[in-house]
């Protein structure tokens, strides 16, 4: 990892990849929306309703994923104090908090049909909700502090206790009795039928390159940011 | 000891400190944080007659059947230990049937009936074209 602990290296790899992810994730979400509305079939119970499905599914494990990354971040930061983990925690959490809540309008909007609610304080719904919130605290934290490049102590401490919630939302259907479901795809299979878990996989696919793209631009914005500060500040040494 | 592995030692027993106290506050709430009784739990430990709570459980197989006045329908809420009668005036959601979850909030009645204020419909976590659905479940889909 400390191979990318000098920036510059970090953009050269970082610069040709941010098209390939971005374009690329961009096409294949095109392509899992597509063939979720067009080409997969109704459920047996729910008809066309299940087609929200292809945009809930893979935003909610890139909400918690986004978290895992703040967490690995967080970290890096605390522990070898390095320089790019505080960017890419940065980077990470606006993205993060736009796939949590994009996760819980499309369940709030699949629900009314569905459960005949918006919305309930069950424990599946409320963690999201927490998390949604923890990624907001995390933004105002890093915001907060004064270094560029990291993202301070308080927010990194912030970051790693905030992963607590993560098992909690994902075993919340399991410890619990609750109105969401539990999980279909697990270790030991899918309750999920193949002709509708494969457009799952390719949204899936392409929303998670997405957001990595999303996450580079914004790591290499962030890293322009601090280069364009210094250079000012040493012209007006000058 | 390199400042560094102090800082690694420090951070994996934060880590194991939040997450032992993160496990220990969802055991203390485990109780609390769940959203329905069940017929079982409601046989193990009754419910006073009048008090609001949440009655979760399956919808009983040919249990539904309509009342008199048209908009009052009456079924069977089980587990597999108990059975609950419940009466509901109102639209029920889509997915709610016989053999389904369900989720009814409301209270218990003199007479051990529950009368719902409002039905959810619980979904499973199967997902599956209809023509599939024939085969695998047996169960009947065109109502």
């Amino acid at each position: 990892m400390h191979v990318f602990a000098n920036p510059t290296r970090f953009l050269t790899i970082a610069r040709p990849l941010t098209p390939w992810l971005f374009w690329g994730g961009l096409l294949l979400t095109a392509a899992g929306m597509l063939t979720g509305l067009f080409r997969s079939p109704e459920d047996y119970l729910q008809g066309d309703l299940v087609r929200i499905m292809y945009v809930h599914v893979p935003t909610a494990w890139l909400g918690m994923g986004g978290w895992t990354g703040i967490l690995i971040a967080s970290v890096m930061q605390l522990v070898w104090r390095h320089p790019l983990a505080g960017i890419a925690a940065r980077a990470i959490a606006a993205p993060g908090a736009l796939f949590t809540a994009l996760c819980l309008v499309t369940g709030s909007i699949w629900g009314r049909p569905a459960w005949g609610t918006w919305w309930i304080w069950d424990g599946r719904l409320t963690s999201m909700l927490v998390l949604l919130f923890l990624y907001l605290g995390f933004m105002a934290l890093a915001a907060a502090s004064d270094e560029r490049a990291s993202i301070g102590r308080i927010a990194a401490v912030f970051g790693v206790v905030g992963a607590v919630n993560l098992p909690i939302i994902h075993y919340s259907v399991t410890w619990w009795n609750s109105l969401h479901q539990p999980q279909s795809i697990t270790l030991s299979g899918s309750a999920i039928d193949s002709a509708m878990l494969w457009p799952l996989g390719l949204s899936t696919l392409g929303f998670t390159l997405l957001f990595g793209g999303i996450v580079l631009l914004r790591m290499r914005a962030i890293i322009a940011d601090i280069r364009i500060e210094a250079r000012l500040r040493r012209m007006a040494q000058g | 000891m390199k400042a560094k592995h102090q800082r690694l030692t420090l951070a994996i027993i934060a880590v194991v400190a939040v997450f032992g106290a993160g496990i220990l506050a969802v055991y203390g709430l485990r109780d609390n944080a769940a959203l329905f009784r069940t017929p079982a739990d409601i046989a193990a430990e009754p419910v006073p007659v009048g008090q609001a709570f949440r009655l979760g459980g399956m919808v009983a197989e040919g249990s539904i059947e309509e009342q008199a006045d048209g908009i009052t329908i009456r079924f069977m809420v089980q587990d597999a230990e108990a059975q609950v009668p419940v009466l509901y005036a109102g639209i029920t959601p889509d997915l709610f049937a016989e053999n389904s979850g369900v989720v009814a909030e409301g209270s218990l009645d003199t007479d051990g009936v529950f009368v719902a204020e409002t039905i959810l419909a619980k979904h499973d976590e199967n997902y599956m074209p209809p023509e599939l659905a024939d085969v695998d479940m047996g169960r009947d889909i065109s109502q």
